[in-house]
């Protein structure tokens, strides 16, 4: 059993503070992502986790430990680093056999131990080489490998893709999820990028600015985001966000800058109803903004906007559009026409539409 | 939340040991007797020093102060004033035919030339040698009875003299010629890192502006060796204030005083002369002139790599 | 340093113009080499051929006899058993003192770069300075210390000094090379279990060994080299080599043997001359990082 528990962590420097007191209840072999922009804290957050970054506030539990002052070493965790972080003078093996080494493994349970963390990693053929002679998956698999070996209550994710081409970075991303399910342990994994945390995770948690933003499973951040950074932050193109105000002339209307009124679906009506009168924030994915072939679906309005680039990107195109000054993302069908300076009639699924709340930038 | 709750009233404190304290202050006691040790070699010793002159110690240190007396009596010595004449002639050319010398050998060698792999070492080694070694030759190379001199005498250049060695008012300038010798190639060597370590897309920049070899160098390459002429221009001065074997070995202050250094002189006072109080004055000056120079130096190096 | 020519002008020019830079160049490596030669030949010459021969032109008998004689028998100051007692000290010095004083800078470095502690940079900047001190701010302090705890005079005081005085630039060595030196390595290690030690013995010095031969090769020649404190603080048979050169030369008792100075002077470069044309471009890397990057 390897519970991560973090209640109310602090991280304070001289002259700012890192983390803001931060709660995050972690099950056993459950597979977290920390995901934020940079200088989020989500990188000191693992890092106290670790034991490489002394806690200045609350606590962290492993596995029912108390750990604020136990060192890395004894906390039986491993942790996988950006830069990989492998012994260049060590080959794949040793690399691999170091920790257990320290640890004074009896040298047959070493070798069986690294040998099947290799086959799991297709690292067989590897062992006797140096990490100079390694491409960069094959030096990220042997930085998974030396934390596998171990069998530690944790696994430490530290951006472990970012240096990794696209392509590969695909690939390993499946590997990783792969080895999570061969081996199930519980992991927290740090990222900044968005998909790599969506496609991995049994929860997201999304940080901003020292403090956890919201917590939930990849499809409920997306659909349900909580605040309106979560709502920008998850989800490629970007949502759009409109400045809207909520009117309520019989039925309940958000109406654009330029006068443009949308009904709002009456399923939303009552949530929304005691904003009328207030000036909102209205998001809206790309992906609700789409040609006009089905709408004849009930909550879906008509609106036409000026296009201003036009982006095919093979499978659908995405069509940019300006609404006072913001620039606003449509994603339409290949075969729609859109050309730059026309008018383009497009959809708007308000089934999915969420309304912000400028103050406290909540979702509503 | 979920099922994991933890409850800390349950759960034992703790079961892993508490953070290795060895461990987290090792690294504190492995760096503090290097650190105490320099504190009291250095800076204690340095504050001794000021300490001693401050008093009246001949052959033995008392440690009664007796205000400004030695420095009074330091800069009444007129060997005191002869060493730091000597200092500054000393200095201004060492430091400045040595970056001339230094840059004009790294410019000759940055021209494709082949046997630089030879050249290089060549110019170098003196760095290498204690010049208590190579001024036994020098030494012998500039006595008018055994050099250079006699040298030209033999080859029938009967007239010709070179007695600077012997001579009171020239004797220092052996010192500077020697010292030029000595130091010459590290300059080179700077300067060729520096040269080196110019982007090489810039100079064909340049070139293709359509600047002269000499326009190159004069307005891209010299103003791009900067960082290079302050180094150089610090560890010289530096190296010229500090500089005594090659007194030692050459002239060994003599002849008279003629080429006495701030460096010999506070030897002489101090083991010698038994007048300690004024060799540590001397030294007290050193060690500012010194401080005044790289002090400056070092804040803006360990500040500009901090941004 | 490699040969590496990014940087160059472009070479070419006329070929006027390259035999004037190839004589120059040329010229000048004539006058560096100039009493590196004269040494050698004197050193080869008997002392009837020295003073009717012309200092530049080769030996016509050469003859070993000078070193022999620098070797073993040659007077400095009473004692006639040439320079191979004092060449002796030198050893006995440098080599505990080197050792010691490259040790104590590989720990400091890894110590200063990778573990953060309040106050680390001040005592950085104070390790630092101290490279730069003129020594005769602290001659005189340190030669009554040696006296009281009974080194005055001796071997060991000198190996104290140098490797006290030879710290700030070790450290600093290391401390530069080691500012480069992943820290996620370190951490990696850390969590493998290693402790300070392991991780410095494990993961540091297998990869220390280039700024580990410049150290050496910059504490081996300034140490062999000194001559200030091995003047200061030692006296008669205990002085080091540069020393006892310096006395020997300036011993002014009976015929002047040039051909002994000389030899006894290759003798004594001969160490650090050895080391520079073996490894000498650790040599300038080592000049240079106590210079450029101060």
């Amino acid at each position: 059993m390897a519970e991560v528990s973090i209640r109310k962590v602090e991280k304070a420097y001289e002259t700012y503070k890192a983390v803001h007191g931060i709660d995050l209840e972690i099950a056993d072999k459950e597979f977290v992502v920390l995901v934020g922009p940079s200088g989020c804290g989500k990188s000191t957050t693992l890092r106290m986790v670790a034991g490489l970054e002394e806690i200045t506030g609350g606590e962290i539990w492993i596995g029912g430990d108390l750990v604020n002052d136990v060192p890395p070493r004894d906390r039986d965790i491993a942790m996988v680093f950006q830069n990989y972080a492998l012994y260049p003078h060590m080959t794949v093996f040793d690399n691999m056999a170091f920790g257990l080494k320290l640890r004074k493994f009896p040298r047959e349970e070493i070798k069986k131990r690294v040998d099947d963390a290799a086959r799991i990693l297709d690292l067989t053929t590897l062992l006797d080489r140096r990490p100079k002679a390694l491409s960069g998956g094959q030096r990220q698999r042997v930085a998974m490998g030396r934390a596998i070996v171990r069998n530690p209550r944790v696994f430490l994710f530290d951006e472990p893709l970012s240096n990794l081409d696209a392509k590969l970075r695909v690939q390993m991303r499946t590997e990783i999820k792969k080895v999570h399910q061969t081996i199930p342990t519980t992991t927290v994994y740090v990222t900044h990028d968005q998909i790599e945390a969506m496609t991995l995770a049994d929860r997201v948690v999304v940080m901003n600015f020292g403090r956890i933003e919201q917590v939930g499973p990849p499809q409920e951040l997306y659909h349900n985001p909580a605040t309106r950074f979560v709502a920008g932050f998850i989800g490629s193109p970007a949502m759009n966000f409109f400045p809207v105000k909520v009117t309520n002339e019989g039925g309940l209307y958000v109406q654009w800058p330029g006068g443009v009124k949308l009904a709002v679906p009456p399923q939303r009506a009552n949530r929304y109803a005691p904003y009328a009168g207030k000036e909102m924030t209205l998001g809206l994915r790309p992906e609700h903004l789409t040609e006009t072939h089905d709408i004849e679906k009930p909550g879906v309005v008509r609106i036409e906007v000026p296009v201003d680039v036009v982006e095919p990107m093979g499978m659908e195109t995405m069509v940019h559009f300006l609404v006072n000054g913001e620039e606003m993302t449509a994603r339409v069908d290949p075969a729609t026409h859109a050309a730059p300076g026309e008018m383009l009639p497009l959809a708007a699924d308000m089934n999915n539409m969420h309304l912000i709340d400028n103050e406290s930038n909540k979702v509503v | 939340m979920s099922s994991s709750v933890i409850d800390p009233a349950v759960i034992p404190r703790m079961r892993a040991r508490p953070r290795a304290s060895l461990q987290d202050w090792l690294p504190r006691i492995v760096l503090a007797p290097s650190f105490a040790v320099i504190l009291v070699f250095v800076y204690g010793f340095i504050l001794w020093t000021v300490w001693l002159s401050f008093t009246h110690s001949r052959m033995m240190p008392v440690y009664a102060l007796t205000g400004f007396d030695s420095y009074a009596r330091l800069f009444a010595q007129p060997s005191w004033w002869m060493a730091l004449k000597n200092i500054a002639i000393f200095g201004v050319l060492y430091v400045v035919i040595c970056i001339a010398l230094g840059l004009t050998l790294a410019i000759l060698l940055d021209q494709k030339i082949r046997i630089e792999g030879v050249l290089r070492p060549i110019y170098l080694y003196p760095m290498a040698v204690s010049f208590i070694v190579t001024g036994t030759a020098w030494k012998w190379f500039l006595n008018p009875g055994t050099g250079l001199e006699k040298t030209m005498h033999d080859w029938g250049w009967t007239s010709f003299q070179f007695d600077w060695l012997v001579n009171a008012d020239m004797a220092i300038y052996t010192i500077v010629i020697a010292g030029v010798w000595q130091a010459t190639g590290f300059c080179m060597a700077m300067f060729l890192a520096g040269l080196r370590g110019i982007d090489g897309e810039i100079l064909k920049a340049a070139q293709i502006d359509g600047a002269s070899t000499y326009a190159t160098y004069r307005r891209i390459v010299i103003p791009a060796l900067r960082p290079v002429f302050l180094s150089a221009f610090i560890v010289l001065t530096h190296m010229a204030i500090k500089s005594y074997d090659l007194v030692i070995a050459l002239t060994g202050g003599g002849p008279g005083n003629a080429t006495e250094l701030p460096s010999t002189f506070m030897y002489s006072y101090t083991f010698t002369r038994n007048q300690m109080s004024v060799g540590a004055a001397s030294a007290v000056i050193m060690l500012m002139t010194v401080a005044a120079i790289i002090v400056p130096y070092l804040y803006s190096e360990l500040r500009e790599r901090r941004q | 340093m490699s040969g590496r020519v990014e940087g160059s002008m472009a070479g070419g020019g006329s070929a006027v113009s390259r035999v004037v830079i190839y004589g120059l160049l040329l010229v000048f490596a004539a006058i560096f080499l100039t009493p590196l030669f004269v040494m050698l030949i004197t050193s080869l010459k008997s002392l009837d051929e020295i003073r009717d021969g012309n200092m530049l032109s080769l030996p016509q008998s050469p003859t070993i006899a000078p070193w022999l004689s620098a070797w073993g028998t040659a007077c400095i100051g009473l004692t006639c058993n040439g320079i191979k007692g004092y060449f002796g000290n030198s050893i006995m010095m440098v080599v505990p003192a080197v050792a010691i004083s490259t040790i104590l800078g590989s720990l400091n470095g890894f110590v200063l770069t990778k573990f953060r502690f309040p106050g680390h940079k001040l005592i950085f900047a104070l390790m630092l300075f101290a490279c730069f001190i003129p020594f005769q701010a602290v001659l005189i302090p340190v030669a009554r210390v040696l006296g009281m705890v009974g080194l005055g005079n001796s071997i060991g005081g000198l190996i104290l000094v140098h490797v006290v005085y030879g710290l700030g630039f070790t450290t600093l060595f290391f401390r530069n090379y080691y500012e480069a030196f992943p820290t996620e390595l370190i951490r990696a290690a850390m969590i493998d279990g290693a402790g300070f030690f392991q991780i410095f013995r494990r993961i540091l010095l297998p990869a220390s060994g280039p700024i580990i031969i410049v150290t050496v090769i910059f504490q081996f020649t300034n140490i062999w080299n000194d001559f200030l404190f091995g003047s200061s603080f030692a006296s008669g048979d205990g002085v080091p080599m540069t020393v006892a050169l310096n006395n020997l030369v300036n011993t002014s008792t009976g015929v002047k043997e040039y051909n002994v100075d000389m030899a006894a002077a290759m003798i004594a470069a001969l160490p650090t001359l050895l080391v520079y044309v073996v490894a000498g471009r650790y040599f300038v890397r080592g000049l240079m990082a106590g210079a450029v990057k101060g």
